[in-house]
């Protein structure tokens, strides 16, 4: 095999190890998202945050609108800090808008939902979101029912 | 009967002297290696062919057992997944055990199998011939010459591998997902992207590819050269790249996975 | 004798518990050929490799050219080993390369010559071994004795100021065992360089040596010219020249007598 048909081969081998890269880069991981770096922060406190993780998807209307970047906890107010990046291009939020925390199905994985409120004031980057509804925890729901069934 | 036994402890402390040596000279060895990698790099032609050997020569098993093993992950997962109604979930699945273990683990085993054991045929061959011994005495260094290139390809070419490997899988595992089982396309990729983290999945992935490299083409070059001149001492040191290697491939595995995953 | 160009003092070299030389003093003269002899096993070709650098011995020291091999740096050893060539036994060509690149590979390594400079070298090297037609073979399509010959081609190829022969004419036909002899000793003659024979065909090598050692059991048994070597007082010496089945080095191994091994055979048996 001459030179040239031997460096051709090689090449294509390392292109197409290359492409790999890419393509699992591209299309089978986040990295799309990663450009989410570049949006506006906003925190928010909750009692309780139940099994949210750091990149959980944030989203309002079921759409997905950002990801959870830092949880911390709050030793003065005893209360959970999550501070939340959103895309850019949804800026426009009322800084009335409240945040939840929803789990997705019944066993599925939970996520900041965002419900728009009616100020002509906007979020910006380090505002708090003040509304906040915490997680629904199944053990205290079941807790509490079995508690009031037992008062009846 | 206690000269037996002191026989059989004096032997088998003879064995454990023998297998630190063993891995003193495959070190030694090694940082030889290392230390030549210069002074081949002026000679990219060399490399070029190694790579070709090494990673060309290995790219047909790697994408027929990546299509596969990604076919039949998907196959798997579905049957596991559709119970619990979480079928669109089954992207996350192949794609995951894919990036974490399957692709930098079977591509390091099959990488073992094919090139490591040819890489130590060759040189033990080139030993066995006196090829390396003429070339020493024609003042030309073989571990520069013969060896650098060859440790060198291996470790390029691992990672390279591994990546078409998985990328071969998860297309695999498409195949079967939406073309046969018949879940929605969008969702086989939007679940992945999701779930799949860039640097610490796919990263984390490459960087066991690598270290899988280093240590696999580390064992080929190192039981060639090392191997006993003959026709026997040579299948023996072929036989040894294929066993050492699997198993430091899955031992390794395990640590890596331990450090970089387990938080 | 003409100087010394290979200065062997006080040689000891094991090989695990086997002793291979014991306190071994050697002359190499820089002009002609000198034979090495012995029989198999006493570690001819490991001396060859002690002399090339490729082994240390464990005392004693060995110059070449007035260098003592064992104290120099790699780089100094190897620009040394430039001007030492060496035949190995099975001609040890790079089986990857034609023999025109084989002959053509030290001079490309070590010298920055233009192509038809080294083409017309290669041809010259290759003319003198009588294998210039043979160019464009494979070494996989060569005979024993051809390989050899291309390997002396490369040896010579960047003229060196000596040539070791390991073994070279065990395995081979008569009618390439006397082409090897005649290129030995006709290169010898032309090159007028140091030409080491190691070997135990006895009656080819002392035909062409100038100067014999004779080793055995990690000793210098003998050494002198061929004509003193053949007319040797020595029973051992005249044993290994001629190859006498029985003398010094005994038919039998060491056993005990015939008879009462029989006889303890069969008492076992019956009991």
């Amino acid at each position: 095999m001459n030179t040239r048909t031997l460096e051709l081969m090689v090449g294509l081998f390392v292109a197409a190890g290359i492409a790999a890269l890419f393509m699992l880069a591209m299309s089978a991981s986040n990295l799309s998202s990663y450009g989410g770096d570049e949006g506006y922060t906003v925190k928010a406190r909750f009692d309780n945050i139940g099994g949210l993780k750091t990149r959980s998807p944030v989203s309002a209307g079921g759409v997905r609108i950002g990801r959870v970047t830092e949880i911390g906890y709050d030793m003065a107010g005893y209360e959970a800090w999550v501070t939340m990046s959103i895309d850019p291009q949804y800026d426009a939020f009322p800084i009335d808008t409240s945040a939840s925390i929803l789990t997705s199905g019944l066993l599925g994985e939970q996520y900041v939902g965002l419900e728009p409120g009616a100020e002509d004031e906007y979020l910006a980057s380090g505002s708090v979101i003040t509304l906040t509804q915490s997680a629904l925890v199944l053990e205290q729901i079941i807790g509490q029912f079995l508690y009031s069934k037992g008062d009846e | 009967m206690v000269e037996t036994i002191l026989n059989r402890t004096q032997m088998l402390g003879r064995a454990t002297l023998d297998g630190f040596a063993r891995l003193g000279r495959a070190s030694l060895f090694l940082l030889e290696v290392l230390s030549n990698l210069g002074g081949m790099l002026k000679r990219p032609g060399l490399l070029i062919k190694q790579l070709f050997s090494v990673g060309v020569q290995t790219l047909i098993i790697i994408v027929v057992a990546g299509l596969f093993v990604g076919m039949v992950m998907a196959l798997q997962s579905y049957y596991a997944l559709v119970d619990f109604g979480a079928e669109n979930s089954v992207s996350v699945m192949v794609v995951l055990s894919l990036l974490r273990e399957l692709g930098p683990v079977i591509t390091a085993l099959l990488f073992a199998g094919r090139a490591g054991s040819a890489l130590t045929a060759e040189i033990g061959l080139m030993k066995t011939t006196e090829q390396l011994s003429g070339m020493e005495m024609m003042a030309v260094n073989p571990i520069e010459r013969i060896v650098a290139p060859r440790f060198l390809a291996g470790v390029i070419a691992m990672p390279l591998l591994a990546a078409i490997f998985s990328a071969v899988g998860v297309m695999g595992g498409y195949l079967v997902a939406v073309e046969l089982l018949g879940l929605d396309a969008g969702a086989f990729w939007s679940q992945a992207q999701e779930n799949v983290e860039l640097i610490d999945d796919l990263g984390n992935g490459m960087i066991k590819s690598l270290v899988f490299g280093v240590v696999v083409s580390w064992i080929a070059v190192f039981e060639g050269y090392d191997c006993i001149p003959t026709s026997e001492g040579l299948g023996q040191a072929t036989t040894r790249t294929v066993v050492y290697g699997s198993l430091a491939i899955l031992v390794l595995d395990f640590v890596l996975t331990a450090l970089m995953f387990g938080k | 004798m003409s100087e010394t160009l290979v200065k062997i003092r006080g040689l000891t070299f094991s090989r695990g518990n086997n002793l291979i030389f014991d306190n071994v003093d050697m002359d190499i003269p820089r002009k002609g050929i000198t034979a090495i002899m012995g029989p198999s096993g006493t570690g001819k070709t490991t001396l060859l490799k002690l002399i090339g650098g490729q082994l240390q011995p464990d005392s004693g020291s060995i110059e070449v050219d007035g260098q003592n091999i064992h104290q120099l740096k790699t780089r100094e050893l190897y620009e040394l080993r430039k001007r030492m060539g060496m035949l190995f036994q099975s001609g040890a060509l790079l089986t990857d390369l034609s023999v025109f690149e084989n002959v053509a590979y030290p001079i490309r390594e070590h010298t920055r010559l233009s192509e038809s400079m080294i083409r017309q070298l290669v041809l010259m090297k290759l003319n003198a071994v009588g294998l210039r037609g043979a160019r464009d073979l494979e070494p996989a399509e060569l005979s024993g004795g051809m390989s050899r010959r291309v390997s002396m081609a490369r040896a010579i190829a960047l003229d060196p100021m000596m040539i070791m022969y390991d073994e070279p004419f065990t395995g081979q036909d008569p009618i390439s065992m006397g082409v090897l002899v005649k290129l030995i000793k006709s290169l010898n003659d032309a090159l007028n360089f140091c030409s080491i024979v190691v070997s135990h065909d006895v009656r080819e090598t002392m035909s062409i040596a100038d100067y014999v050692y004779l080793i055995s059991a990690g000793t210098v048994v003998e050494h002198g010219t061929p004509e003193a070597i053949t007319n040797s007082e020595s029973e051992w010496t005249r044993q290994f020249i001629k190859g006498l089945a029985d003398g010094p080095v005994p038919f039998h191994v060491k056993a005990t007598p015939l008879l009462d091994d029989l006889l303890t055979t069969a008492e076992r048996k019956r009991g």
